[in-house]
């Protein structure tokens, strides 16, 4: 069975981006437009990795580590977050909040698969 | 949504992040210091300039980064929000408009005239956008082998944020032969143990070609929280661990090497002679042993499930059935991992290959009195068990030819400067598509001389021919051919180079020889990969379709009408400042079709030359499954074999090197004629 994969993000294009390449490398794919509806369709289902921007509006992708990370459910549930080569301060901030690793924007969507995949585990 | 674009997808919601930006601002001008209108503003901006460097809107990204660092110190308290700032802003938003919608235009003068403008309002916020791609370490292979010690513990909530401990050493396995042994003993007792924390620490022993920063890639995500302690040592002196008794490895006595005696070397020493062998028993362990033509058989029904997948995707292209559709894509994906599974399958490490020369070395140093070093390396590269099979007797030739023509007796060498010891280094390595497996040694090289007088004597060219230096090697393979002043054991009976080559044409390979008299020889055999399935480039010429294999494929360019009438008598196409013969495949085929108003060239090579070849149209790529052709077709030219294409037509492979070769004989005669 494919892993289930939720991407959280406010820019469509992104999103699309995230959608494509993860269903091409065989994943299954379910979005969310901002951390609150991200934190709402996690707990609905259970997905096996969360990739999530950070900045976005309503709720940002911080909160939404942190509130995810109260959950039983999703302890251990591997979480990448997007963020850009110059916020180092952020990446900080998103590692303590309980995220498992990053990708850096831009990304090439090959380094996408890999580090799902590096996070994933065989 | 309905686009599957991203880039039509970036567009909308460029325009849509720049209404934000410019309500946000006008907003702004009204309450300067409204805290929620501020980090809207910010967030379209960096918004816009993620996702325009995602898609390639360099010009956008660099121009908005400016913007969105300056509205960043605001929103951080850094800076105050003034009116010159947002006019500013409101200004570069409409050139921002501008750079989404034609992104390749000349927007410099615009840009530095905005951003100077920027800069006057917040003061020095515009420093030079300076991001940069993360590309991924590319995973450099030094074909050193070196064995690290890799002791690791990771943090108490690890496991609660998602870092899965047995994954980081699955990639450490994935590495190279590797030991692991957990320390338990940090584990406390089970009133105090609390589930979700991760109690255990790893001592790891990994032998790899892989440089250090490939074990550092591995820990990337926890790096900075971890407790990691990486050192190199020695691959013999296994490390000593409370489970594992210390292994000494048999000392090797240096003494310096008498004539008539081989000195193995190993480039990937330190020495590897007890690891290589507990590898070996690893293996045997966790593998199954399988009859050849097993193998060979699920081969050939992979390779009719992927022509009736390739006739289903033909199919399903042409319906508007969407649930055939996914159908289709999905087997198209599995039988593409299944065939890349089986290919995996035949692959052979050229190890097997390379360890029967030590034997033939060390017995032909003997005979001829010679001191040879035989120097192996990539012996972990992997190939097909057919090529390799076919492989060996060549190679037993390449290699004696070595021993015999090239490296001198110990006494000239000391002559001419050189260590006594000749060096005959077996290498392998892939590239690409292709396993390059080259042979050389630091003897005296061919010698061009020689070489001409026997090809004059024995007529293969006229005295005096005009030969290049390549043409001119290429000589010794031809039938019949030998150099050797006297003929010795070894070799020099004139058979075996033309059969050496015959036998690497048959696997579609080539060989190139790069020698330099007094220094040596490099004979290099370019095999494919894989025997059985290739990926193709498909043209049309006329009405039939051929496949070109890709690998051979080094471009493919217009040729107009006028160009190809102008160029008629003659057959070059300037590539770059070189000319290219080319080949008109409609008259080579004689199809006796008219040429189509655009007609294309594709220029194809075998490494040290090119051809191009004139085709009607290009298809696209196409997996290629080879059937070979049967007796009654063996001497067809021009063409290597055949496959069945998705609507059930056959369409011929063409054979590289007999066309490339056809190519430039066609000139050298053009050439000579005027």
């Amino acid at each position: 069975m494919s892993a289930k994969i939720l991407t959280v993000d406010d820019s469509a294009s992104i999103r699309l981006t995230t959608k494509v390449t993860l269903t091409n490398a065989g994943y299954e794919v379910t979005e969310a437009v901002n951390g609150a509806e991200g934190l709402d369709k996690a707990k609905a289902g259970q997905f096996d990795l969360i990739v999530t921007d950070l900045n976005m509006p309503v709720m940002d992708g911080l909160t939404m580590i942190e509130e995810l990370r109260k959950l039983p459910a999703h302890m251990g549930v591997p979480i990448i977050f997007l963020t850009t080569e110059s916020d180092a301060d952020l990446k900080a901030r998103a590692k303590a909040a309980g995220a498992t690793g990053w990708l850096t924007k831009p990304f090439d969507p090959e380094n996408l698969v890999k580090i799902v995949r590096k996070v994933l585990g065989r | 949504m309905s686009s599957t674009d991203p880039i039509a997808v970036f567009r909308i919601e460029a325009a849509e992040c720049l209404e934000q930006i410019e309500a946000g601002l006008l907003d702004l001008t009204h309450q300067l210091d409204d805290k929620a209108l501020i980090d809207a503003v910010f967030r379209g901006l960096h918004t816009l300039k993620g996702s325009g460097s995602m898609f390639g809107f360099d010009a956008l990204a660099a121009f908005t980064h400016h913007c969105e660092t300056a509205f960043d110190r605001v929103r951080k308290g850094e800076a105050p929000a003034t009116a010159e700032l947002v006019a500013a802003v409101l200004d570069a938003q409409d050139h921002m408009r501008a750079l989404v919608d034609d992104p390749n235009g000349d927007h410099d003068a615009t840009s530095q005239r905005l951003l100077a403008q920027l800069q006057a309002a917040v003061g020095g916020a515009a420093k030079p956008a300076q991001w940069v791609t993360a590309a991924a370490p590319a995973s450099v292979v030094t074909d050193k082998r070196k064995t690290w010690r890799i002791r690791f513990s990771l943090p108490l909530n690890a496991m609660i944020n998602g870092t899965n401990p047995l994954g980081l050493l699955d990639e450490l396995r994935d590495l190279g032969e590797c030991r692991v042994v957990a320390n338990t003993s940090t584990i406390p007792s089970l009133s105090a143990l609390v589930p979700t924390e991760l109690y255990l620490s790893w001592d790891v022993t990994v032998t790899t070609e892989q440089p250090r920063s490939a074990i550092d890639d591995v820990f990337i995500f926890v790096m900075d929280d971890m407790q990691l302690d990486v050192e190199e040592i020695d691959g013999n002196a296994v490390v000593a661990t409370p489970k594992e008794a210390v292994v000494s490895a048999a000392p090797a006595a240096p003494v310096a090497p008498a004539a008539g005696e081989i000195v193995p070397v190993k480039r990937e020493a330190p020495a590897q002679v007890a690891p290589v062998a507990d590898q070996r028993q690893a293996k045997v362990t966790e593998s199954v042993r399988v009859p050849a033509e097993r193998l060979d058989e699920l081969m050939d029904r992979v390779g009719e499930l992927v022509i009736a997948q390739s006739r289903l995707s033909q199919l399903a292209s042409a319906s508007a059935d969407i649930g055939l559709r996914s159908v289709s894509e999905e087997i198209e994906r599995l039988s593409g991992e299944l065939r890349d599974t089986m290919m995996v399958l035949r692959m052979v490490p050229v190890a097997s290959l390379f360890s029967r020369f030590r034997r033939l070395v060390h017995d032909l140093a003997r005979e001829t009195g010679k001191v040879i070093e035989l120097v192996t390396e990539g012996e972990t590269t992997e190939v097909d068990k057919t090529v390799i099979e076919r492989l060996a007797d060549p190679l037993v030739h390449l290699v004696r030819n070595s021993i015999d023509h090239g490296l001198e007796p110990p006494e000239e060498r000391f002559a001419a400067g050189k260590a006594e010891a000749g060096t005959i280094t077996l290498s392998a390595r892939q590239s690409g598509g292709e396993v390059i497996i080259s042979i050389k040694d630091d003897g005296r090289g061919i010698n061009r001389e020689r070489v001409r007088a026997k090809a004059e004597s024995s007529g293969l060219i006229q005295p005096g021919q005009q030969l290049s230096d390549a043409e001119l090697l290429q000589l010794i393979f031809a039938p019949g051919f030998s150099t050797a002043a006297q003929i010795t054991n070894l070799s020099g009976r004139g058979v075996g180079m033309d059969v050496v080559k015959k036998t690497v044409e048959a696997l579609r390979g080539a060989i190139d020889i790069v020698s330099l008299p007094g220094q040596g020889s490099d004979v290099s055999l370019r095999i494919p990969l894989t025997l059985a399935i290739i990926d193709g480039l498909l043209v049309r010429v006329g009405a039939g379709r051929y496949v070109i294999p890709l690998s051979a494929v080094e471009e493919c360019l217009e040729l107009s009408l006028e160009e190809d009438l102008r160029s008629r008598g003659r057959s070059f196409i300037s590539l770059r400042d070189s000319l290219v013969p080319f080949l008109r495949l409609r008259d080579v085929f004689r199809t006796g079709t008219k040429p189509d108003v655009h007609q294309k060239v594709v220029v194809i090579s075998t490494g040290t030359e090119r051809v191009g070849l004139v085709v009607d149209q290009i298809i696209g790529d196409h997996q290629t499954v080879i059937k070979s052709m049967s007796k009654l077709h063996n001497d067809v030219a021009h063409f290597s074999g055949a496959t069945i294409l998705g609507d059930g037509s056959v369409a011929l492979i063409l054979d590289v090197v007999h066309l490339v070769t056809v190519g430039q004989q066609q000139e050298a005669h053009l050439r000579a004629a005027g």
